[in-house]
């Protein structure tokens, strides 16, 4: 049994109208929970009448947080290696109908990206690519992986297209650990609408690709819905009942969980259900609060201001000075640009010329510009140890038989 | 520690404190190495995952740089590995970076609760042993286990008072009153002790050593709270050596049935 006939039969209407209608005494009760709290409890979080308890609810996870992460926040970065896709996701800057700058970075082009970050400080590095398996297969991951292992890159994380378990293993051999996936939406019909062609338009393989990943090793999972596309809350209380699964199910596994919100990118999707910072907030409490132990993750999607608050609340990992295009950090794969429209090359840009740095295009755009060191040395001043290293090759590497 | 106080022993070496310090949680290295001075500590562990086995002095993982290995035992942990082949060449590789042989066995597969796996962390010692490791594992509060392991060469056991970072005190004290009764090695009590009493209590059962790490790491003074566990070992280990004296239901006369005879 997955996860996905869990999710069938899961009460999600009745959550949900508890997350819209709970009442004070409601929220009363799941804040005075002593022990495990439920996803009713979540849900009477989550709702608007708990929204006069924020500032309550944001000291206890505060001191939750603190207590099983101590005051040390993890930094990570990604490395875009690809953004060629072969899916129409209409929120999404690489969605194959877009007519946008596209490369796939060769193995020793993700080492430059990779030595770049590793200068700044990163020891945790996020591989993201859309999906494409002839541009990205697992073999070409595998090589990425394994090459950035052999360089000293500590702790490697994959975020791309869902493969099967017997695909994630030689990715898995190579030294990875964590695997992101992001169910996007939780809501079948809005799934269906977003997901237009390609193989995303399966929402069922895609709801079971953290257990498939955990079956062929990897020792975190990090899962999240994108927010924006349906009703917040409902998206919430589904990533909540699946981080619920997948603590019981795959228990040898980290287990992370991320909020990100809709960002501008190509194609200029709006989002349809947005979320008020203080809604954030309010995500990221009844998040802690209901999982004392779940990694809790926050992109450079959001801004300095609101990044810098959401720090003692809950949030355990934190990427910076990131890109979200292929090459965004040395300006490698230019060399291979070409421009696509409906999938189809249509225009190979000329080569930029010397001290011109044309890139492909990115994923989304970010809003916390600042670099690593900045971010750095604002956790100090917050009180926080910035840990950059947080993971030995010495525990992925496979026994010798 | 009064003058009277005996010294801990573990591996022919010995110690004046009995108060191990955990690395993790704290908010700069800066205050942690303040907080280990101010504890008195002798022996200190750090997660190998933390620190830089490369040899290249990694200044994004130098946590080492803030421990003195001169005035502390370095006690390195295994803090991540999830079975005993990780465990074990995780050991290897911090004693080839020049780390010592001494280990803090920790193999907890739950990286949630952070529970030890009482399976894996026995093969593991058994390995470690044998290739000259000093071993002291973190194990759930479990007397059987605690007698393998020691029959297995391990130079102390750490029985957990209650789960890693919940502050709950001495919640396997019936089971730590029967390893202490059993044990052969130095008891360290490990995990869970959240206040100085907890730690005061664990050493009047008369664990040998408490090892605290994210009551003080995450106290608002770490200084003054490392301090104040310092003071609470030696009270609860002063206490223990002098004996306490026994528990009552009832107010007892000095001499209820015999004084008669003083007069």
């Amino acid at each position: 049994m997955s996860f996905v006939s869990v999710f069938n039969e899961l009460p999600l209407a009745n959550l949900a109208q508890l997350a819209r209608d709970a009442t004070t005494v409601d929220v009363e009760r799941a804040l005075a929970r002593s022990g495990h709290r439920s996803l009713s409890d979540f849900a009477a979080l989550l709702s608007p009448a708990a929204a006069p308890f924020l500032e309550a609810m944001a000291r206890e996870s505060h001191a939750l947080t603190v207590q099983h992460f101590g005051k040390a926040m993890r930094l990570f970065a990604p490395v875009y290696l690809s953004n060629e896709c072969v899916n129409n996701c209409q929120y999404c800057g690489f969605s194959r109908d877009n007519p946008v700058l596209r490369t796939t970075l060769a193995v020793e082009q993700v080492m430059a990206e990779a030595r770049h970050l590793v200068v700044e400080g990163f020891r945790n590095i996020l591989l993201v690519a859309g999906e494409h398996p002839k541009f990205v297969s697992n073999g070409y991951l595998r090589d990425c992986v394994a090459a950035l292992h052999t360089a000293g890159v500590p702790s490697i994380s994959i975020e791309v297209g869902p493969l099967e378990t017997e695909d994630y293993r030689p990715v898995v051999a190579a030294g990875c650990e964590g695997l992101v996936v992001y169910q996007e939406t939780y809501n079948r019909e809005v799934y269906r609408e977003m997901h237009t062609a390609g193989p995303k338009k399966d929402f069922n393989w895609r709801l079971e690709t953290a257990e498939r990943g955990y079956a062929a090793g990897f020792r975190r999972l990090g899962i999240g819905a994108l927010i924006g596309l349906g009703k917040w809350r409902e998206e919430a209380i589904a990533v909540a009942a699946h981080a619920e699964y997948l603590l019981k199910k795959c228990w040898r596994a980290q287990l992370t969980v991320s909020l990100p919100r809709l960002r501008p990118a190509a194609g200029e999707f709006e989002p349809r259900h947005p979320m008020s910072d203080r809604e954030m907030a309010q995500f990221v409490c009844a998040l802690r609060l209901t999982f004392p132990h779940v990694g809790i993750v926050l992109s450079t999607r959001e801004s300095p201001r609101l990044r810098d608050g959401l720090i003692p609340l809950g949030v355990t990992l934190m990427s910076a000075g990131s890109h979200t295009e292929p090459g965004g950090y040395t300006g490698a794969g230019s060399e291979k640009l070409h421009r696509t429209e409906h999938g189809k090359i249509v225009e190979v840009p000329a080569v930029p010329s010397e001290g011109e740095h044309c890139c492909a295009t990115e994923q989304f755009v970010i809003a916390d510009m600042r670099s690593a060191a900045e971010v750095a040395a604002k956790l100090r001043a917050l009180g926080y140890e910035p840990v950059w290293k947080d993971w030995d090759p010495a525990l992925s590497e496979k026994t010798p038989s | 520690m009064s003058e009277n106080s005996s010294n801990l022993q573990i591996a022919g070496r010995e110690f004046r404190s009995r108060l191990l310090l955990g690395t993790g949680k704290f908010a700069s290295n800066e205050l942690m190495r303040d907080a280990i001075a101010a504890s008195g500590s002798e022996i200190v562990t750090v997660a190998l995952r933390r620190a830089d086995l490369s040899g290249q002095h990694d200044r994004f993982a130098n946590i080492l740089d803030f421990i003195d290995a001169k005035r502390v035992q370095l006690l390195p942990n295994t803090s991540g590995a999830m079975n005993a082949d990780e465990a074990v060449r995780l050991a290897k590789l911090a004693r080839a970076a020049g780390l010592g042989n001494w280990v803090k066995l920790e193999i907890h597969p739950d990286p949630h609760y952070l529970l030890p796996d009482p399976i894996e962390t026995l093969k593991a010692a058994e390995v470690l042993v044998k290739e000259g490791f000093i071993v002291l594992p973190y194990i759930n509060a479990d007397p059987v286990l605690a007698k393998r392991l020691e029959d297995a060469g391990c130079a102390t056991v750490m029985p957990l008072g209650s789960p890693i970072g919940s502050a709950r005190g001495v919640e396997t004290r019936a089971q730590i009153e029967i390893i202490i009764a059993q044990a052969g090695i130095p008891v360290v009590v490990d995990a869970g002790l959240g206040a100085p009493s907890h730690a005061a209590e664990a050493m009047e059962l008369g664990a040998d050593a408490v090892l605290i790490n994210t009551a003080i790491a995450v106290a608002a003074d770490p200084i003054r709270m490392a301090r104040a566990f310092k003071a609470a070992v030696e009270a609860g280990r002063d206490a223990y050596e002098i004996g306490l004296a026994p528990r009552s239901r009832e107010a007892q006369p000095t001499s209820p049935l015999t004084g008669f005879l003083e007069r």
